[in-house]
């Protein structure tokens, strides 16, 4: 259970969340849907703590985790995985290795630690990063540098690289928004799949509706930082729609793809260094 | 017809273009003015620029060797050929050799500290404050001092010879280097740090496996950039009695050798050449290959 309690960021005077409460059972796909700027991204960001918030709790399993550091903190962002709009691979880097990322943190041990910085990891977590390759059909990539590989096979790369932290949610940040239709789907499909199958939990950010509808069980709309519709897919109609957000379901999507594809870039301050 | 809009625009583009003209003369002026201020204060004079041109091109035809195309070939005994030229090509071949060891030992030595500190001095991989000011610090100051003079403190302390020479290029190349890795870094795409910081990584493993491999190529090209200019300050450190080919160079000017001049500088000349193709190459493949 992943609880928000009233969480707050500003960015100078504009609030890009503010005071969101949710509260989500594990093993739900939660869609979060709402034009660009409505703090969709940053809501994510907060909650694996790439951004730090300015109000509120989030708490997972009854434990506090706004105020983890060190390596409580680092063992809470392994738990709670990120999937980013432009795969954020090292692009210089083959696809293994890109995969095994995913397990430094799972890695103890000074001599462990050192070894990682010398891109050594044991035959078994090789093992491993291949079999979650071959489960998204990826095998074959395995040691071809990643920026060789088509967007979608790049953003299953990074659902590989997520499942390798064994985390129980995953925040998925517009996932399928740089992808063509047809990659888009087996992205979703492996969201979806690791929903099912893995039983974590997943939220993830979309601006089309009709995503939503066909892989969510909830749909969260947010505006202006805060959430302005919670609930099944199904409610979330075109007559709500326009309720909400005061225009066609049409214009919202066209929208909030135009904005999507101007501003890839979200540059959101980061957090410090050593936290 | 041409509709007032595009008179409107047609004169605030005029307009513009007058103004840039305007801050482009303007800061020309100053520009002019700066310099000779700088010029006054130097004592940098055309008049004696003027005086003192042609006895440089005196000095070079000093030092030109004089060869004559008949003897050209000719053993080291013979006048005017090229082996007469060179006579003592071993014993320089050795010092050149020497020369390119003490910088490519001080390049990877200053290289590889360059490298550890240029995380920390990154502005946008937000090392804690103190941390970043200490090294952004010790980069500027290691990189002020010219490394004559780091020369001439480390031969009183070690000795005459090419340690000296090998410890003062490596201090001042780890403040070059440091400061030059450290801006390469900051024009890294930042996603993957993202991405890795996100996986629950830390510090240390976002800077290895986000940053240095985007950087790596720009790093390379800089380390061998260096190693080319240690090559020739190696050459001349040898002057303070610091090793390499410099002490004979140093020699054959002040005994005014001036054949011998133009031989050992041409041998220095050549040794860059090499490696400058060779770095060519060498930045090509690591560019093309998996990090």
């Amino acid at each position: 259970m992943l609880e928000i309690e009233g969480l707050t960021r500003r960015f100078g005077s504009v609030k890009a969340v503010d005071g969101v409460s949710l509260s989500v059972p594990a093993g739900q796909m939660v869609g979060v849907i709402g034009r660009s700027g409505a703090g969709k991204s940053t809501l994510l960001r907060l909650i694996n703590r790439l951004t730090e918030p300015t109000e509120g709790r989030i708490l997972f399993e009854g434990r506090d985790v706004t105020k983890l550091r060190g390596k409580d903190l680092r063992d809470w962002r392994t738990g709670c995985a990120m999937i980013f709009q432009q795969f954020n691979l090292v692009q210089r880097l083959d696809v293994l290795t890109n995969v095994l990322i995913g397990r430094l943190n799972h890695r103890h041990g000074v001599l462990a630690k050192l070894g990682s910085l010398l891109c050594q990891f044991s035959p078994e977590e090789r093992a491993m990063a291949l079999s979650t390759l071959e489960r998204f059909d990826l095998l074959s990539t395995a040691l071809q540098r990643s920026d060789t590989l088509s967007g979608g096979q790049q953003q299953r790369v990074a659902i590989c690289r997520a499942l390798m932290q064994q985390p129980r949610i995953i925040l998925a940040d517009e996932p399928i928004a740089s992808l063509d239709p047809r990659n888009a789907r087996t992205v979703m499909d492996a969201l979806a799949q690791v929903n099912k199958r893995d039983g974590i939990t997943v939220l993830v950010n979309l601006h089309h509706l009709d995503t939503a509808r066909e892989y969510c069980t909830r749909v969260v709309a947010m505006q202006q930082g805060r959430v302005v519709f919670d609930g099944a897919p199904s409610e979330l109609n075109a007559a709500r729609i326009t309720q909400i957000y005061g225009i066609s379901e049409a214009e919202f999507q066209a929208e909030a793809a135009a904005a999507v594809k101007a501003a890839p870039d979200f540059d959101l301050p980061r957090q410090s260094a050593l936290a | 017809m041409i509709s007032p809009a595009i008179h409107v625009q047609e004169a605030a583009f005029r307009e513009l273009r007058r103004q840039r003209r305007n801050a482009t003369l303007i800061g020309g002026a100053v520009l002019l003015v700066c310099l000779l201020v700088a010029a006054r204060v130097s004592e940098f004079y055309p008049s004696s620029l003027i005086a003192g041109a042609p006895r440089i091109g005196e000095y070079f035809a000093k030092i030109l060797p004089s060869l004559e195309w008949s003897k050209l070939f000719a053993g080291t005994g013979t006048e005017g050929s090229i082996a007469f030229w060179l006579y003592r090509l071993d014993a320089w071949a050795l010092l050149l050799l020497e020369t390119a060891q003490m910088a490519a030992l001080a390049t990877l030595g200053g290289a590889a500290v360059a490298l550890l500190l240029a995380f920390p001095a990154a502005k946008n991989l937000g090392a804690p404050g103190w941390v970043f000011q200490l090294a952004r610090r010790f980069l500027e100051a290691t990189r002020t001092v010219p490394e004559i003079v780091f020369a001439l403190i480390f031969v009183w302390a070690f000795g005459v010879g090419a340690l000296a020479g090998i410890l003062a290029i490596a201090l001042h190349t780890t403040g070059a280097l440091g400061k030059l890795f450290a801006d390469a870094m900051e024009n890294v795409e930042m996603r993957p740090w993202d991405g890795i910081r996100a996986t629950g990584a830390t510090w240390f493993e976002a800077c290895r496996f986000a940053i240095a491999p985007a950087a790596l190529p720009d790093l390379l090209s800089y380390a061998l950039l260096r190693f080319e200019i240690n090559l020739r300050s190696a050459s001349v450190i040898g002057f303070v009695g610091a090793g390499g080919i410099g002490e004979e160079l140093y020699k054959v000017i002040s005994f005014n050798y001036y054949e011998e001049i133009s031989a050992i500088i041409l041998l220095v000349i050549l040794a860059v050449v090499a490696i400058d193709m060779t770095s060519e190459r060498l930045r090509r493949r690591v560019i093309e290959a998996v990090a």
